[in-house]
């Protein structure tokens, strides 16, 4: 069965993330003083015709290293599921 | 002795390939030569520049998915061999996400894409594409760009200065450094690193579009001319 990776990127928190500042300050001008932050980040679905779960998690974490994250300035997260 | 060539390379999106081909092409003695990002040949060109623009429509992040195109895997294999090699803005981008360069540009400080005249300042004179610069010389050299943001870990900046690495900063008119003169909240105001070597240089701003006395300024010009200077042995 294959799987369905579903992988956050994520500014790291040491980069000024300027759209989630802009989102955040467009909340609490909408009044939601309870919004203490908001950060931006990216959603990637990807499914990968593997039956293993490890090479598809090894492949995730090559492609997301390479490719779908800049380590320099982003983290990424993934979920993996197999698919029916 | 044959022409000297200036190996340009165009990726889907790239905007400033036919200003910088216009640029180099007015140099004497020099032949541009533009090349595809699908073709793996590098036609025995004497430098590469990776021009400004908009590869693969940014698409994921800036210079991301241009890196892999196969031109780069031949520019990548010819920079480590020392040939020089220059990016410009999205070319500097490319350089970064390749790892020829260190350290990465995000999202300007203001959110706002900067199309404008800056002013940047030399800080290293000893490289073959500042030779014809003076030390802490200002330049007028327009920038446009949504990601220059420049950033990198403590301990790369710190081996950057160490080495002598940041090469141009951005400054006032009179070539002070201060946080006013930096447009998009770069570290340490920076405008253009070059690696350890010393072959490969990346800048945001566009030395293509400050060429000729025409277009406001030809401070860019002499960046070229210092390159074509060390290929044809004219130190």
């Amino acid at each position: 069965m294959p799987y369905n990776a579903k992988i956050k990127v994520t500014l790291r928190q040491s980069i000024l993330d300027v759209q989630g500042k802009a989102v955040e300050h467009a909340l609490k001008n909408l009044g939601y003083g309870t919004v203490d932050s908001a950060r931006i980040g990216k959603y990637i679905e990807v499914s990968i015709n593997e039956t293993e779960r490890v090479e598809a998690e090894r492949i995730c974490n090559e492609i997301c290293q390479k490719l779908l994250s800049n380590p320099v300035m982003e983290n990424y997260a993934f979920e993996l599921e197999q698919v029916n | 002795m044959g022409a000297i060539t200036a190996g340009i390379v165009v990726f889907p999106g790239s905007n400033c390939d036919h200003d910088t081909e216009h640029a180099v092409a007015s140099f004497r003695g020099i032949r541009p030569v533009m090349l595809w990002h699908n073709e793996h040949d590098l036609q025995g060109v004497d430098c590469i520049i990776l021009p400004g623009g908009f590869s693969y429509g940014d698409y994921l992040r800036s210079g991301a998915i241009a890196r892999f195109s196969p031109i780069m895997q031949e520019v990548i294999e010819f920079a480590r061999k020392g040939r020089p090699v220059l990016g410009i803005c999205n070319g500097f981008q490319v350089l970064l996400e390749s790892g020829l360069l260190e350290g990465a540009l995000s999202r300007n400080r203001d959110k706002k894409f900067i199309c404008s005249r800056t002013t940047i300042t030399v800080s290293n004179t000893s490289t073959l594409f500042t030779s014809r610069y003076r030390q802490d010389e200002v330049l007028s050299i327009p920038v446009a760009h949504g990601d220059g943001n420049y950033f990198a870990p403590p301990e790369v900046i710190e081996r950057l200065e160490e080495h002598n690495q940041i090469v141009f900063r951005y400054c006032d008119a009179e070539g002070n450094v201060v946080p006013e003169s930096n447009p998009n909240g770069s570290l340490h105001n920076i405008a253009g690193i070059i690696n350890r070597e010393g072959n490969v240089l990346g800048l945001m701003p566009h030395p293509e579009r400050a060429s000729e006395k025409l277009l406001g300024s030809d401070d860019g010009r002499r960046l070229f001319e210092s390159v074509f200077d060390s290929i044809a042995g004219r130190q």
